[in-house]
């Protein structure tokens, strides 16, 4: 049983945990591409914004020495969500909604994305400096240590306090914007205007209230995603721009425009990462008593590297385009 | 219009003066070399989206391509390696290579024995795992060899002459632009930019980690430049100060030359059928595939022309800073910068991206010590008011440069989305 616990511990928490991050940032993604038709580069930015925004949130606390049951990362998450989804909508208003007032193409917002990447990572940068920052200075990271000697394992489960919140803040916020979606009507409304924004338009739909939610719900989730990541590992200027395109890997491989696709699509890409980093010599080593002697498992037995573990989200976005460009949801094609 | 052109580029040149009054002639003379390497690429780049059309995000990965080349070509021989067992194990790495290669276009084929359908899927994706497999079988112990003392630590270069060098990055980016073509170009704008991202990232991944190859982190210096050195020049008798200036000028000449050669052949393109039918593609390719023209067949014709250029550009930039290191190679440095230049000085126009491509490898290289300046003025003045010093001036300057060119594009395409030297339309009427 050993091995089981193990590969819990390394493949299906770290992989559930990687696949709600990768799922958080590409709903924002998915959903802006839907509404605006732009890839929307920018938004690593807001992940790494928001979790800036969370982490001089939880400094303030922790100077004004209020202490919280669970990690201040949490507490102050609700605040910090606010204050990214104006951060959002105010970079929307200030360099995206001229271009599109100027009715310039897909391409050109794109590129202007690019542009406020550049420019939220100098500022970042600037202030921040380029090192690394942790949530957990002030306060201890709780690791839950499960025994499992019961079932006859000689590790235990191994699960940190942020991941077991992750998990759970993720599925409420998707499970809320599931209702958002289906049952009110702006959300019915943004789903008809994913849909046919002509269409939406002409049926009396408000399509500049329709593109101001959609800001808040990306600004909102991607501080989510980024203060998450932060959380469980450590807050850095980069942070987000170097798994940005796993995340829009996510999207596509979900279909681009459908938010379950970018849900699917993430947990698809994080457990594609970690099972083709996991050694499988760890789970089969049983198998080496029984195996005759020229078929002994090597001490290493993983399908690529761990080098190369970001590469694998790329070659699952390349073999999707190639294969199915509309993704597993059907979403908007290529 | 030729008259604004000619004002934008004796601006540039009274830049150029000023700069090498303030920051001294060595400094300047090796930021003109470098810009003619990104004039270089920028020019691949305008072929590609200004003539084109084409989102190519992935320049970054031709980039590194043409690195490597040069750096293959001449680097001096290796002799342990050529003397070991390394060079029969890659022997068999490339079979093995090959076999798998074999395997999957078998697979591929398999309906023509009446495999058909979901079965034909699950034979592919089984002749790709045991391609894979098989090569992985292979090139680990070839790779483990070569890294170790036994093998001599890396393959090492040809000992070629770098334009040689030069040549071979044009064609191995080339040969990728094709494979990369026919994998993407079918795709829409914005799914072709981020699958030439991916595409890159997975370039960068794999030049970065295989060490056997292109050694990696540990970087490759000094490779050979394809002019005389400046120590050569020093042997020849002359002063430290006049062989630095004189060497990069000499390199300077072959890069303009380089420059002036490509500029022309692309001029001529653009002016001529080719060029017409290009642009007609990149306006309306409906209506080219209405009037017979293969679109997809001329895309990939216009990528792999514009990679090569790319690939040639970051060997001479190679060439020129002597030293191979995969870890210094960013999007924002190798792709944003280049598609930043070609934006700001007008896609389309050669002239535009010539100019784009000078001037923001000026304002990018100047921004840090501008921007440490600046802050170090401001540091002095809020001493003064007894505010205290900014903390950590050099690192923050440092990271500047990145805010000033996003500022430059936001700025450009809210205000010259066309650029400083835009197209020229014609219109026969």
């Amino acid at each position: 049983m050993t091995e089981l616990i193990f590969f819990t511990n390394q493949v299906i928490i770290s992989g559930l945990v990687l696949g709600c991050i990768y799922a958080l940032g590409a709903i924002g993604i998915t959903l802006i591409f839907g509404i605006l038709r732009f890839a929307h580069f920018a938004h690593s930015e807001l992940m790494t914004g928001g979790a800036f925004i969370a982490f001089l949130l939880a400094s303030l606390f922790a100077a004004w020495g209020i202490v919280t049951p669970i990690p201040t990362g949490f507490v102050v998450l609700p605040i910090a969500m606010v204050l990214a989804a104006i951060l959002a909508l105010g970079i929307d208003k200030g360099f995206y909604a001229p271009l599109r007032k100027r009715g310039a193409k897909p391409v050109t917002l794109l590129i202007a994305s690019i542009g406020v990447t550049l420019m939220i990572q100098g500022l970042i940068r600037l202030f921040f400096g380029a090192g690394s920052y942790s949530f957990f200075e002030t306060e201890p990271k709780e690791v839950f240590r499960f025994d499992m000697t019961a079932i006859g394992s000689t590790r235990p489960l191994v699960i940190t306090e942020p991941q077991v919140l992750m998990i759970l803040v993720t599925f409420v916020s998707v499970l809320a914007l599931h209702f958002f979606l289906t049952r009110s009507r702006l959300g019915k409304a943004m789903r008809a205007m994913a849909d046919n924004a002509d269409l939406a338009q002409v049926s009396g739909i408000n399509t500049t209230l329709v593109v101001r939610v959609t800001w808040i719900i990306a600004g909102a989730l991607g501080c989510m995603a980024g203060t998450m990541l932060a959380l469980d590992v450590t807050l850095k200027p980069d942070l987000a721009f170097n798994i940005i395109l796993p995340i829009f890997a996510a999207a596509i491989v979900g279909g681009l425009g459908q938010a379950y696709g970018a849900i699917a699509g993430g947990l698809l890409i994080g457990f594609a990462e970690t099972l083709a980093v996991f050694n499988w010599t760890m789970l089969l080593r049983p198998l080496n008593a029984i195996l005759p002697d020229w078929m002994q498992l090597p001490p290493t037995l993983a399908l690529v590297p761990t080098e190369y573990k970001l590469t694998v989200a790329f070659v699952i976005l390349v073999v999707t385009l190639l294969v199915r460009p509309t993704g597993i949801f059907k979403g908007a094609s290529s | 219009m030729i008259q604004r052109s000619l004002t934008l580029f004796g601006g540039l040149f009274v830049l150029i003066l000023l700069m090498g009054g303030v920051m001294g002639a060595p400094f300047t003379s090796s930021r003109l070399v470098e810009a003619a390497a990104y004039a270089l690429i920028a020019l691949g780049l305008n072929i590609q989206w200004g003539y084109g059309g084409l989102f190519n995000f992935g320049i970054m990965g031709f980039l590194m391509v043409g690195g490597a080349a040069v750096t293959f070509i001449s680097y001096p021989v290796n002799p342990v390696f050529w003397g070991s067992e390394g060079p029969a194990m890659l022997g068999r790495a490339l079979l093995a290579f090959a076999g798998g290669a074999l395997i999957v276009l078998a697979a591929r084929k398999a309906d023509r024995i009446g495999i058909a359908g979901k079965w034909k899927a699950a034979l592919t994706v089984l002749a790709w795992f045991i391609a894979y497999v098989l090569y992985r079988s292979q090139l680990d112990p070839a790779a483990a060899y070569i890294e170790s003392a036994a093998g001599g630590g890396w393959v090492g270069g040809l000992g070629g002459h770098p334009i040689l060098g030069w040549v071979f990055g044009g064609v191995l980016a080339a040969g990728i632009a094709y494979v990369v073509g026919k994998i993407c170009l079918g795709l829409r704008t914005d799914y072709l930019a981020i699958a030439t991202i991916g595409i890159s990232e997975i370039i960068r991944a794999l030049i970065k980690n295989m060490d056997w190859l292109t050694r990696g982190t540990l970087t490759v210096s000094p490779i050979p430049w394809p002019t005389p050195l400046p120590q050569q020049l020093q042997a020849g008798g002359m002063s430290i100060a006049d062989s630095l200036l004189t060497a990069r000028a000499i390199y300077l000449l072959l890069a303009i030359v380089v420059l002036g050669v490509v500029l022309w052949l692309i001029s001529r393109a653009y002016a001529g059928p080719w060029g017409r039918m290009m642009r007609a593609i990149r306006d309306n390719h409906i209506a080219a595939t209405s009037m017979g023209k293969n679109v997809t067949a001329r895309q990939l014709e216009i990528f792999v022309f514009g990679s090569v250029l790319m690939g040639i550009g970051g060997a001479m930039l190679v060439s020129f800073v002597q030293i191979f290191d995969p870890s210094s190679y960013q999007p924002i440095n190798h792709t944003f910068l280049i598609w930043v230049m070609v934006i700001v000085g007008g896609a389309g126009n050669n002239w535009g991206a010539l100019f784009g491509a000078v001037l923001l490898w000026l304002i990018w290289v100047v921004s840090e010590p501008l921007s440490k300046a600046v802050f170090d003025f401001v540091s002095t003045w809020s001493t003064q008011f007894g505010w205290g010093a900014i903390p950590e001036i050099e690192a923050r300057s440092a990271q500047m440069r990145v805010f000033v060119l996003g500022l430059v594009i936001t700025i450009a395409l809210r205000f010259a989305p066309k650029g400083l030297i835009p197209e020229v339309v014609k219109r026969e009427s």
